[in-house]
């Protein structure tokens, strides 16, 4: 009679625990694996990494997210991914079924984005992958409903290149081509659309090249594209090659009338390493900088990162952290089916603006941008607001 | 022209990774380790320059002044007092061979480890003397020009030191039958440490000269050990020229490769050469069958 008591008890105060998880729990637990080493780390150094102290710092100096009426704060949960996706998987699995967070943020990078979306829908969360351009998104939404994509398609961001080369035909822009691209998913898919849509704007490649991600040594890619006599130098690069493949141009007196690299351009660590030099130099992303939104947002992270923003990817992963706050809001609670839907169907107030998901596809996508006086504006596509006019041609390397 | 483009860009190539390789070949010639953190040290003397220059405004050239004789010192310390007992308790030249790869190993992450704290995992670079030189018609960095310069420099003057100094002799007397050189009266271990340490410092002053001109980073330390052990076998383990001759033939045959192929396929030629060299030569292009 006494165990079956004891039983009774038991069972009653386990039924009163499991069922009130709101009263159990006080924080939110959110994780996420991000490249601290490794080939993508200067990408997530920039743009990732500062971006998510920044949000956690923010909310829990205002007290938490209000989640049902109660303010609870963030609980970090972080590992390296060693720009892996074999790491990522894993350390994804690990925060799902041994961290047990409530929430998951992204990787950096396209490849790695595309690699953790079945595991992360897996395990039913929702999934903003922000670091990632791919043609893949529309039928990811559809194999990962709860994926969110917000970079767009890469096939956008080579029409938008293209858009601006265009137009500058009128200024005088000749027709030689020479384009590199990294030997990675973000690499790829870029030189694949770009292709067909530079033949079709009736420009012809003199160089198409594409080199692995761990290529150090740039000089013999920049003495064949030279030798190649290109009237423009494209190349779809990340961070570490961005930055070795000016250095290395500026080196040899390589002065093709546009220059213009990828992913790593539009930080401004770029400016300070090539300092006059970045003037004219065309890259991949851009921003608006002149809404009081955007300029408040570029002092914030300066103050509390220590580090600036990058004028392309940085208020985008904010955005999608704002976003994601506001729809636990609206939600009330931390159940991530619901958070999903709102996110599908709200319409949220951002440093970038108003922005409402497509689809689960992000909207004017900023993908060609020029360094002009310093700063980094958007050019194209030109229909987005606050699209600048391009600085033509570019000045020559300064030594 | 094509093909002077390739040669004079495939010497200056190679010159660096025959740079690099040096202090491996006289590592595991003479002292028999197949050190495995010797991309780590590299990369930690490559930081080393660079902290000089960008917080003390040192130049790299005069950094050397200083990297050298401290990695000198490091590594007769890590010879001394890692690898020592290592030496002391092998029975056999294979035992220390695996003795040292494993304890080397374990080096390369606690090295690997200080490097990411102390610079996180972003790329870095001096980005010094970066004027371009025309040779001929053909543009070249100045860092290049220099590192390669010195790469040549250094194997043809330890090459003379080894051949044409006691000991020198005495060194290369290790190398080819440590048993026999101890009889002599040759002091193996002092030896040994010393080829050893020697070998650290030529490969920090390798680290300096390329952190002028390459990209790297924390965990770049890896890409640099393969380079170095595939130039070393290729030319013979313990053969300073050989490594020079390998150095060159390899860079000759990566420019080649990028520009008459595809730049993808720089590491791929790098094994195929070096399978092709152990397929054929096993012992390397200058190197002799073991004693």
């Amino acid at each position: 009679m006494r165990q079956l008591g004891f039983a009774l008890a038991a069972a009653a105060a386990a039924a009163l625990y499991a069922g009130n998880p709101a009263v159990a729990q006080d924080k939110i637990k959110i994780g996420y694996v991000v490249a601290k080493s490794g080939p993508n780390a200067p990408g997530a150094g920039i743009t990732t990494i500062p971006n998510y102290k920044l949000w956690v710092t923010d909310v829990n100096a205002a007290g938490g997210i209000n989640v049902g009426g109660k303010k609870m704060q963030i609980e970090v949960v972080e590992y390296d991914d060693q720009s892996s996706t074999e790491e990522a998987v894993k350390g994804i699995e690990r925060l799902a079924t041994e961290d047990k967070v409530d929430l998951i943020l992204p990787p950096w990078g396209t490849g790695t984005n595309l690699a953790v979306a079945p595991v992360i829908a897996k395990y039913g969360y929702p999934h903003l992958a922000v670091t990632a351009a791919t043609d893949m998104a529309p039928e990811m939404v559809k194999r990962f409903p709860n994926s969110f994509w917000f970079l767009g398609t890469s096939s956008q961001g080579a029409d938008a290149l293209v858009e601006v080369l265009n137009k500058l035909k009128a200024k005088g822009l000749g027709t030689n081509i020479a384009m590199v691209s990294v030997a990675d998913q973000f690499g790829i898919e870029l030189s694949k659309a770009a292709r067909p849509a530079l033949d079709k704007a009736g420009f012809k490649l003199v160089y198409d090249k594409s080199y692995p991600v761990t290529t150090q040594d740039f000089a013999p890619i920049i003495n064949e594209a030279k030798a190649a006599n290109p009237d423009a130098f494209v190349a779809f690069s990340y961070p570490p090659d961005t930055f070795g493949l000016t250095g290395t141009a500026i080196a040899l007196g390589f002065n093709p009338k546009v220059f213009y690299t990828a992913v790593g351009t539009a930080f401004m660590v770029y400016k300070d390493q090539f300092k006059d030099n970045v003037d004219g130099v065309m890259g991949v992303g851009g921003v608006n900088p002149d809404t009081p939104e955007m300029q408040a947002y570029f002092k914030h992270h300066k103050e509390v990162t220590g580090q600036d923003a990058d004028r392309w990817a940085s208020p985008v992963t904010y955005a999608s952290l704002q976003i994601l706050q506001q729809a636990i809001e609206k939600v009330g609670s931390l159940d991530k089916q619901k958070i999903a839907d709102a996110i599908k169907a709200g319409e949220f107030d951002t440093v970038l603006g108003k922005v409402k998901m497509v689809n689960n596809i992000r909207q004017d996508v900023w993908w060609a941008g020029q360094w002009q006086g310093g700063e980094f504006y958007g050019l194209g596509p030109t229909s987005i607001a606050g699209a600048k006019e391009p600085l033509f041609p570019k000045p020559d390397w300064k030594k | 022209m094509v093909a002077f483009d390739i040669v004079l860009s495939g010497v200056i190539l190679g010159g660096t990774y025959a740079l690099i390789a040096l202090g491996l070949t006289l590592q595991y010639g003479v002292a028999r380790i197949m050190n495995l953190a010797y991309g780590e040290l590299l990369i930690a003397a490559a930081f080393g320059a660079y902290w000089l220059f960008v917080a003390k405004a040192v130049s790299p050239l005069t950094g050397l002044i200083v990297v050298i004789p401290v990695a000198f010192a490091l590594n007769w310390l890590i010879y001394r007092f890692l690898l020592t007992p290592l030496v002391r308790r092998a029975k056999s030249r294979d035992a220390l061979e695996a003795d040292s790869i494993l304890a080397t190993f374990g080096m390369l992450f606690i090295v690997q480890g200080g490097l990411l704290v102390a610079f996180g995992g972003q790329y870095y670079s001096d980005r010094f003397l970066q004027s371009a030189v025309i040779i001929l018609g053909d543009t070249v960095e100045a860092n290049k020009l220099v590192t390669a310069a010195f790469a040549i420099v250094a194997s043809l003057g330890l090459y003379l030191a080894l051949t044409h100094t006691r000991a020198g002799t005495a060194i290369r007397a290790v190398a080819v039958a440590p048993g026999s050189a101890r009889l002599v009266g040759i002091d193996v271990e002092r030896l040994s440490a010393f080829a050893f340490a020697l070998g650290g410092a030529l490969s920090a002053a390798g680290g300096v000269l390329v952190s002028m001109s390459l990209l790297f980073s924390a965990t770049s330390g890896v890409l640099f050990t393969m380079k170095a052990l595939i130039i070393a076998i290729m030319g013979g383990a313990g053969n300073l020229l050989g490594s020079l001759v390998a150095g060159l033939i390899l860079g000759i045959a990566e420019i080649a490769v990028a520009r008459l192929i595809d730049p993808g396929l720089t590491i791929a030629i790098n094994f195929v050469l070096f399978l092709a060299v152990l397929l054929i030569r096993p012992a390397g292009l200058f190197g002799r069958a073991a004693a």
